[in-house]
Formats: C-alpha cells, sequence, structure tokens
C-alpha cells in the first residue's frame, strides 16, 4: 500500500465501518418501530402503497445486478481490463442486493413472517419468482467470487461467470416485470419495462462501480490508468444514453394511447413530478453526465468522469421517485369518460412525504451496502490491480 | 354490456401461471395457494382449486349493483359494512383509514349527468390480486368470493397495485374492537369479503340487506332461477372496466 500513514488508515477504515454500522442499526431500529406502531408512522397510504423505502430497494437491486455487468465482460468475454475488477464488482453486487433486500424485508407489514413468504409460493406472481431469483442470484456470485479468489477454482471461473450473467439478466427483468404486469395502472403495464430495466441496471452499475473504484484508488493514493478511465467513461456514456432513449420512447409510447395523455401529462408538465422528472431525471442524470463525459476538457479527468457518475446516482434516484412515487400519485381511472369523487380520494391526485421512520429505513439499507463493502475491500484486497502491459497485448483498451 | 360466465379467458393470466410454473420447477416446493383455507369454503364450495387452475364452481356469488336506485348521500350500506366487520379505527391521515366499501360519485363528462354507486372488491373471476400475491394468501374461494388469509399475507402490498379498483385497504395500526368473525389484522391487507362468514350462514351480506332502496341484488350467477341472474339476463349490466376481461362477480346497471 502506498498510503503515507498506515496507522491514520487504519483508524480512518474503522470510523467508517463505524459509521456504516451505526446507519445499518439506526435504519433497524426504525423498522422494528415502524413493525410495532404499523405504517401508522410512515407517508405510505392506501393509495401510494409502496414509498421511499422502495424506491431506494430496488436502485439499490437494479444497480446491484448492474455493477456485476463489469465482472461479466471480465470473465465471459475475456477482457483484461474488466477481469481485475470482477472481484470488487461481485462484492458490490452481494452488498447490494443485501441492502436493497433488507428493505424490502422489513418495510413488510409482517417483516415477521419472512418464513411465510420462504414457504408458501405462488407461480403465478412475480413477486413469488423473485423470492426464487435473489438468493439464487447470491449463492451464484458467492460462487462466481470463490472461482475468482481460489487459484484452483479459477478453470471454473468463465462457467461461473457465465451462469451469473444470465442469470443477472432474468433478475432483473423479473424486477422490472413487478411492474409490468400491473396492467391496469397507466404509469406501468408496460412490456418496454423489461429491456428498460436491464439498461438502467448497466447504467446505474457502472456509476456506482466507477465512484467506488474511484474511492479505493484515492484512498490507496493511486490513480486510475487514463487509458481505463477513458473506457469505462466511453461505456457509462453508452448506458446513460440508451436508459435516456428509452425514457423517451417510453414516454411516447405512453402518450400514443389516448387512456394515457392525462398521465403523461400530469408526470411531464403539471405535477409534483414535473421538477423530479426535468430537473432530477434527465439534467442532473442524463444531460449533465453527458456534457461531462463527451467534453473535451472534461471528459479525460478522473475528476469529472467521476462526478458524471455521481450524477447518474443522483439521477436514478429521482427516476425511480417519479416512476414509483409519480405513478402511484395519479388516480386509477377506474370509470373512463367519468369525473370522480369519493371518501376514499378516488379520482384524486394524492401526495407523498416521507417520514423519519421510512428515510432511516431506506438510508439503513445503503447503510448495510456501504459497511459491506468497506469491510469486504479491506479484508479480501479487492483493489483492481492493473498489469499495464498486460493489458496493452491484449488490446483491451483500444477502443 | 350483458356480462358473460368466461371460465378463465385471460390469455395474460395463463401466460404467467405457465412461466410462473417454470419457475416453480427449479427445485421448489409449490404449495397452492391458500389450498389449507379451503377447508373453512363449506357453503356450496366445490372442491379445493390447485395452483394455477381454476375450479368448475357449481356457484358463482355476485352481487348486482343499480345506480339508478342509489340515493345520493346515503351510506347505510357503507355504515352496516364497518358495523358488521368491526371497521372502526380513524386514524388522522384519513388515506391510511381501511375503506372496504365506499361511495363514488361519478359525473358523465359527455352530458354532465350524476350517478352515485358503492364500490368495493368486484370479486374478479380473473383477479389480478391473486395473480400477484407471493405467498398465496389472496386466494379465489371456488364459489368465486376473493378473499385474504391473514394468517400467509406478510403485507408486501402487491396486490394494492394490482388491484385495477383500489378495492383493498392496509391496516396501518394496531386494531380494537374486532368482530370474532371477521378476524383482521395489523400489517396485513383486507378487502370486501362479500361477507362470507354470513354467506355461509345462508344469510345475504350486510350491505345488501342494509339498502332502503333495495338497491342490491345478491346471489348466485350460476343458477339461472336465482333474481340475479334473471335480472342480467333481462337488463343491460356492466363488468367496471370490462376491457380489462377481469370478469367480475359485482354488475351494476344505471351506468
Ligand atoms: S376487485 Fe381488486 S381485490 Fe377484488 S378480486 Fe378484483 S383485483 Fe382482487
Ligand atoms: S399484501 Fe398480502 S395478500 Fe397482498 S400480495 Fe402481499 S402477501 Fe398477498
Amino acid at each position: 500500500m502506498l498510503t503515507p500513514n498506515p496507522r491514520h488508515e487504519e483508524g480512518l477504515f474503522y470510523l467508517l465501518a463505524a459509521i456504516g454500522g451505526l446507519v445499518s442499526a439506526i435504519g433497524l431500529a426504525a423498522a422494528l418501530y415502524m413493525e410495532h406502531s404499523g405504517h401508522v408512522v410512515t407517508g405510505m397510504n392506501n393509495q401510494i402503497v409502496w414509498g421511499l423505502p422502495h424506491v431506494f430497494a430496488i436502485f439499490l437491486i437494479v444497480a446491484a445486478s448492474g455493477v456485476l455487468n463489469v465482472a461479466s465482460m471480465g470473465s465471459v468475454f475475456g477482457r483484461v481490463l474488466y477481469k481485475s475488477r470482477a472481484p470488487l464488482s461481485g462484492l458490490l453486487a452481494l452488498a447490494m442486493i443485501s441492502g436493497g433486500l433488507a428493505i424490502i424485508m422489513l418495510d413488510l407489514g409482517r417483516a415477521d413472517r419472512l418464513m411465510v413468504a420462504a414457504t408458501h409460493f405462488n407461480p403465478t406472481s412475480v413477486f413469488g419468482w423473485n423470492v426464487i431469483l435473489y438468493p439464487v442470484f447470491y449463492g451464484l456470485v458467492a460462487v462466481y467470487l470463490w472461482t475468482m479468489m481460489e487459484r484452483r477454482m479459477n478453470p471454473y471461473s468463465k462457467a461461473a461467470g457465465l451462469a451469473t450473467f444470465v442469470w443477472r439478466v432474468v433478475l432483473t427483468s423479473g424486477t422490472g416485470s413487478i411492474f409490468a404486469f400491473l396492467v391496469a395502472r397507466q404509469a406501468y403495464g408496460s412490456a418496454l419495462l423489461a429491456p428498460m430495466f436491464i439498461i438502467m441496471s448497466f447504467s446505474w452499475g457502472l456509476a456506482v462501480f466507477i465512484v467506488v473504484q474511484a474511492t479505493m484508488y484515492a484512498w490507496n493514493g493511486m490513480t486510475l490508468p487514463p487509458l481505463i478511465l477513458q473506457r469505462l467513461k466511453n461505456l457509462l456514456a453508452t448506458f446513460v444514453a440508451a436508459v435516456l432513449y428509452f425514457t423517451i420512447i417510453l414516454h411516447l409510447v405512453n402518450a400514443y394511447f389516448a387512456k394515457n395523455i392525462a398521465f403523461e401529462y400530469f408526470i411531464l408538465f403539471d405535477s409534483e413530478f414535473t421538477v423530479a422528472f426535468w430537473l432530477g431525471q434527465v439534467l442532473i442524470g442524463s444531460l449533465l453526465p453527458l456534457a461531462l463525459l463527451f467534453h473535451p476538457a472534461t471528459r479525460t479527468k478522473a475528476l469529472w468522469v467521476n462526478l458524471a457518475a455521481l450524477l447518474v446516482i443522483v439521477g436514478a434516484y429521482y427516476q425511480l421517485h417519479v416512476f414509483i412515487i409519480g405513478g402511484q400519485a395519479f388516480p386509477l381511472d377506474i370509470f373512463p369518460g367519468y369525473n370522480v369523487k369519493s371518501s376514499f380520494f378516488d379520482g384524486a391526485v394524492d401526495s407523498y412525504s416521507a417520514s423519519l421512520p421510512e428515510i432511516l429505513l431506506a438510508v439503513g439499507g445503503l447503510g448495510i451496502a456501504f459497511t459491506m463493502t468497506t469491510i469486504g475491500v479491506r479484508v479480501l484486497h479487492f483493489l483492481p490491480q492493473d498489469d499495464l502491459a498486460e493489458l496493452e497485448a491484449a488490446g483491451g483498451i483500444t477502443d | 354490456m350483458t356480462a358473460p360466465q368466461i371460465p378463465d379467458s385471460n390469455p395474460r393470466r395463463a401466460f404467467i401461471a405457465a412461466a410462473g410454473a417454470g419457475v416453480a420447477g427449479l427445485g421448489f416446493t409449490v404449495i397452492a395457494p391458500g389450498l389449507h383455507l379451503m377447508a373453512v369454503g363449506q357453503a356450496n364450495a366445490a372442491e379445493a382449486r390447485k395452483a394455477g387452475t381454476v375450479a368448475s364452481p357449481a356457484v358463482r356469488w355476485g352481487l348486482l349493483i343499480d345506480a339508478n336506485k342509489c340515493a345520493p348521500g346515503c351510506t347505510k350500506c357503507i355504515d352496516a359494512c364497518h358495523t358488521e366487520n368491526g371497521i372502526s379505527e380513524k386514524l388522522p391521515d384519513a388515506r391510511q383509514n381501511s375503506q372496504w366499501i365506499r361511495k363514488i360519485e361519478l359525473v358523465d363528462r359527455r352530458n354532465g349527468r350524476k350517478t352515485e354507486l358503492p364500490m368495493m372488491c368486484q370479486h374478479c373471476a380473473n383477479p389480478p390480486c391473486v395473480d400477484v400475491c407471493p405467498t398465496g394468501a389472496s386466494m379465489k374461494r371456488a364459489d368465486g368470493i376473493v378473499l385474504v388469509d391473514r394468517h400467509t399475507c406478510i403485507g408486501c402490498r402487491y396486490c394494492m397495485m394490482a388491484c385495477p379498483y383500489k378495492a383493498r385497504s392496509f391496516v396501518h395500526a394496531p386494531l380494537t374492537q374486532q368482530n370474532p368473525e371477521v378476524p383482521r389484522g395489523q400489517g396485513c391487507v383486507e378487502s370486501c369479503t362479500l361477507c362470507v362468514h354470513r354467506v355461509d350462514k345462508g344469510q345475504q351480506p350486510a350491505c345488501v340487506e342494509s339498502c332502503p332502496e333495495g338497491a342490491m341484488t345478491f346471489g348466485d350467477l350460476n343458477d339461472p332461477a336465482s333474481a340475479i341472474a334473471k335480472r342480467i339476463a333481462s337488463v343491460p349490466t356492466t363488468q367496471v372496466r370490462a376491457d380489462l376481461r377481469l370478469n367480475q362477480g359485482v354488475r351494476y346497471e344505471g351506468i
């Protein structure tokens, strides 16, 4: 390690791990409080039934499968550049999916009935499929990490990588399908959602990877070789552009169907989600990062590329907020052609603000992912080590 | 339109059942959703429904609501339902209270015509809530009544996302004053049971009995001699959002 003061560095590590642990513990306590008092202490209600915890959880789960993309490209497609990053990518995937699943589980009305979920299985439920998809993903990534780290197992690493790659595509399609099957809701029920979630996972996963990698390099006083930076930034730019493209298509297709015009108008022009969409999702999450990644003055500088990746993550939050909360805030069209009113708020636009316990629960999930990453990186020495000569020989950095 | 009896004609449902069976085939035990509950499902209930299939029920309980008769401002059916089922909580945020049945005021955008009607779980023959429930807690009894098993509901609220009629409520706070015949549970989702505990005793649902205008008819849709079946055969009736092809047991006339 190149760090000048090892003792100082060690102290910092323990501090970070402790902060992560504390944030996770507070999240757990908040969940217990919600479980005890009921969801009355949250901002969720009978119209907006999924709130901030689900926004965070779905981000973590989608990004978890995307971050594994880096590993897949190394093992499955044999790129030297990505191979040395595979262990870190596997670790991040495990950490983030743990955080995401913890949030989903702890937000359940009856979190104590986890065993019921594990022992009762409804084959028509997309949620039910996920109960199988996630543990298998977990297992596959763990085996994959093992084949990479244990020299004797190295020969199996390619097969394990391939299996993991296939599974993660299925998994993300499964997450997207949770919404795609909600046919009665204007915001969801689109067949585009499964492929869109896959491309979102590529983008968000890579962004997380770039940020974590930058932190690790900085921590160890190293700089990322410029050629590698360039490769990663090109990839990120492609993914961000693809997500933007899908977003445009999704809204165009939606607006094309007469029954969804009112909903599109609501999101795009006339609601509390309008700003989140244009400013958060489009500008911060897509256009700014693309500008940073393409502009000659910024595209070669690690600082700007890292900032672009950070913005992609912030944009992802807004995108899910608009998608999940905005989609529910708009009333169901139970009686097309009628204006409706009721004591149950039929026909009324709902608004949502998260309460402290659910914010703490959501952030607690991030805490779990952070703590697992911090400890894992430290204990398992996952800093990507590049052999530049090997890289050049493999042609892994020429675009 | 007159609503026909289509036995599970929804192609989407058939597709997810098949796809789901594929996932289930990966070496995991499949427990039929709500199978153990079927023991309680007497009252002409035919036989237990196996996962992914639909029983051929001899009885199909249904409700016909005449919006023309429903009196403006009247909430007798709602009060009766809430008394019968022990729904009494009044949370500060009204959006968190359970409502198994509600009055909806409709104004036709074309001509301004006003209508009122009670809305509750429509007891779909192809219920999306049952399709999406991960544990099988959402289940359809062989006689067509859609219920939530309060012992297996984990409170994920996916069924609430899936229901096109906003028919379901999530119990947001601890409960008091429960009716022993209608167990409810904090952290679980619930909806109109068609007063299954009364129907099983040969009685009518509380809302039907309470309506002074006689706007609601309850009965067996499969029995051509029943009042409800005769009425449906003779006047135009509507299934709300019939385009979704859920084939609800609750029908309306006058809208
Ligand atoms: S109306 Fe809603 S809750 Fe009732 S059966 Fe249909 S989908 Fe389920
Ligand atoms: S909330 Fe309960 S009944 Fe509804 S889908 Fe989840 S487990 Fe099933």
